[in-house]
């Protein structure tokens, strides 16, 4: 979808005048990867985002854009800087320098606005464990705003499958239930831009590609911008659109899941991932406008 | 599924507020245990003070002055303990779920977290504090309902300097992590001898006497046993209770905005929890 390397990604950054419209919910078509977003705006931007403590850059000058209807996964060792990366973007970290705008609005000086169309989920992030699912997706309801709230909860158990647990604690639930109810809330606004950490660990095969299935058709039918971080190399093969593979707090490589495992010579995603996260790529790195090695 | 119906300004807000506070009250509905524990202390400090009163009301003329006097001032410190607990326990028990960071992932507003948490506790504080103050009427034929106005205005400034330490005290943790969560119980208890709840302010060394005045729970105690003891409402007792009362939850409500921004600059809404 945005091929190539991130000195082409930063020159040919599409312009975000406020003139021109975020597109509406179920607009985006179903572009299939390498396909150029003609004359969209990026739903998510970000523009060399820093985050440092003291001397330690967890991340180290990223840019890159997602645009609605894509799915891009973050993919990297541990402490390549995929949650700090994540955490920018939700607004919940601040960044050092750069910036990072969310459908039109910039997550430091106005991530409210952006936050109501966003939502987030993660195995690591718990939910409150004494509230029942049904419950808490209420409350979550009343978070965003959301009109005839019962209803939307009503309508979100039955998309997850969990109008038998609706009325059981989070804290009773199995380690997949939680992933799914965890996912559920992450839905129940339907969001314009969904962020994903690990989305379906802890869950059974059956499940865990019903899952897919549906994050595919919220993605490409219901036109929300996914960014995923995931170490499940299948998942991240038949989600993303483009794969952003990230080392010591930079991005050193990107382009869609097939493309990455040819131009690496390798038999599959793992495979490249792990000659990344090893500096076993044997590619000659490329220099930015900024001199970030791309 | 279409997009859903969303509201917006003022609206939103309220409803944000109303979907924290409902997240307390509905933890705290489904465990009988938890309502209890609520209103036990409140109920064990009442009766202890209770048999204490009774003895002195026979051995001291300054407590037999004004009957409940002992009692009264129970009953509101532990409105001022509890008005704390309220905000600082229901933020603790986001961060003891590790539920912060999701909150702050919704469009909810730190100011209006805040505006739960004082919510909630108003709630909490209600629940632990009137079993208590109904109870003393049978037991020992005290009933602080009868201050009337005064009761209301000296339970309004206690909740409200309860609520400062609570914030306080909860943007403290957000900075520091559950390293700091004992302050949740002791801080208000470096007010207790200030406070001078069973003893005259004149009664305090000089220099202490010029801190004691700087907290409105001071002049709080001074003025119910004006009431007890003289039945007159002493207005610029209420006045300066208000004034600090005021100055308090300001600067509580900077540190809790302050202390929330130093923990997004450091990374460590997410991280939050055991």
């Amino acid at each position: 979808m945005r091929p190539g390397s991130i000195c082409v990604q930063a020159m040919n950054k599409i312009e975000t005048s406020p003139e021109r419209p975020i597109p509406d919910r179920g607009s985006a078509d179903k572009r299939l990867p390498h396909e150029e977003p003609a004359g969209e705006r990026p739903a998510v931007q970000v523009d060399r985002l820093t985050k440092a403590y003291g001397p330690v850059r967890a991340v180290d000058g990223i840019s890159f854009d997602l645009y609605p209807g894509e799915t891009v996964a973050l993919l990297g060792g541990n402490g390549a800087g995929k949650t700090t990366t994540l955490s920018m973007i939700l607004g919940l970290l601040k960044p050092s320098s750069g910036s990072v705008t969310v459908l039109g609005h910039d997550m430091s000086s106005r991530p409210i606005a952006a936050l109501s169309r966003m939502n987030f989920a993660s195995p690591y992030v718990d939910l409150p464990q004494r509230l029942t699912i049904a419950e808490m997706l209420l409350i979550y309801t009343k978070l965003y705003g959301i009109r005839k709230g019962r209803r939307r909860v009503e309508e979100t158990l039955e998309r997850f499958d969990l109008v038998a647990l609706r009325d059981r604690p989070l804290g009773k639930l199995s380690a997949g239930q939680k992933t799914r109810a965890g996912l559920a809330k992450a839905h129940i606004n339907e969001p314009d831009v969904l962020v994903l950490d690990e989305p379906t660990a802890s869950l059974d095969p059956d499940t865990g590609d019903r899952i897919r299935g549906d994050l595919e058709t919220t993605a490409k039918v219901g036109g929300a911008a996914i960014l995923l971080a995931s170490h499940n190399m299948d998942e991240v093969m038949r989600l993303a659109d483009r794969v952003l593979m990230m080392r010591a707090g930079r991005i050193v490589d990107e382009g869609a899941p097939r493309e990455l495992v040819d131009r690496h010579g390798r038999r599959d995603l793992e495979e490249v991932f792990l000659a990344i996260a090893r500096d076993q790529t044997g590619h000659e790195h490329r220099e930015t406008p900024d001199g970030e090695k791309a | 599924m279409s997009a859903p119906a969303r509201l917006s300004g003022l609206e939103a807000s309220i409803t944000r507020i109303g979907a924290v506070v409902m997240r307390y009250i509905l933890v705290m509905k489904g465990s009988w245990p938890r309502l209890a524990e609520l209103a036990y202390w409140p109920t064990v400090q009442m009766i202890i003070w209770g048999f204490v009163s009774n003895f002195f009301e026979t051995h001291s003329s300054w407590v037999a002055s004004a009957a409940g006097i002992l009692i009264g001032a129970v009953l509101l410190w532990d409105t001022l303990f509890r008005a704390n607990l309220g905000v600082s326990v229901s933020f603790l028990e986001e961060v003891w779920s590790r539920h912060l960071a999701n909150l702050f992932i919704s469009p909810l507003r730190p100011y209006e977290l805040a505006a739960a948490l004082v919510t909630t506790s108003f709630v909490r504080t209600l629940v632990g504090v009137l079993p208590a103050m109904a109870l003393a009427i049978p037991l020992y034929h005290f009933s602080i309902f009868e201050m009337g106005f005064a009761l209301v205005a000296y339970f309004s400034l206690l909740l409200i300097m309860g609520w400062s330490i609570g914030l306080f005290v909860s943007g403290v943790v957000m900075r520091y992590g559950l390293s700091a969560e004992s302050l949740a119980w002791l801080l208000v208890f470096a007010f207790a001898p200030l406070s001078c709840i069973y003893y005259p302010i004149d009664s305090l060394p000089e220099w202490v006497q010029w801190i004691a005045v700087m907290t409105p729970s001071a002049h709080v105690f001074e003025g119910m046993r004006a009431v007890l003891q003289e039945g007159v409402f002493h207005w610029d007792l209420f006045l300066k209770a208000l004034a600090l009362d005021m100055v308090y939850i300001c600067f509580a409500g900077l540190a809790f905005m302050g202390f929330f921004a130093a923990a997004r600059d450091r990374g460590l809404l997410l991280q939050q929890g055991e």
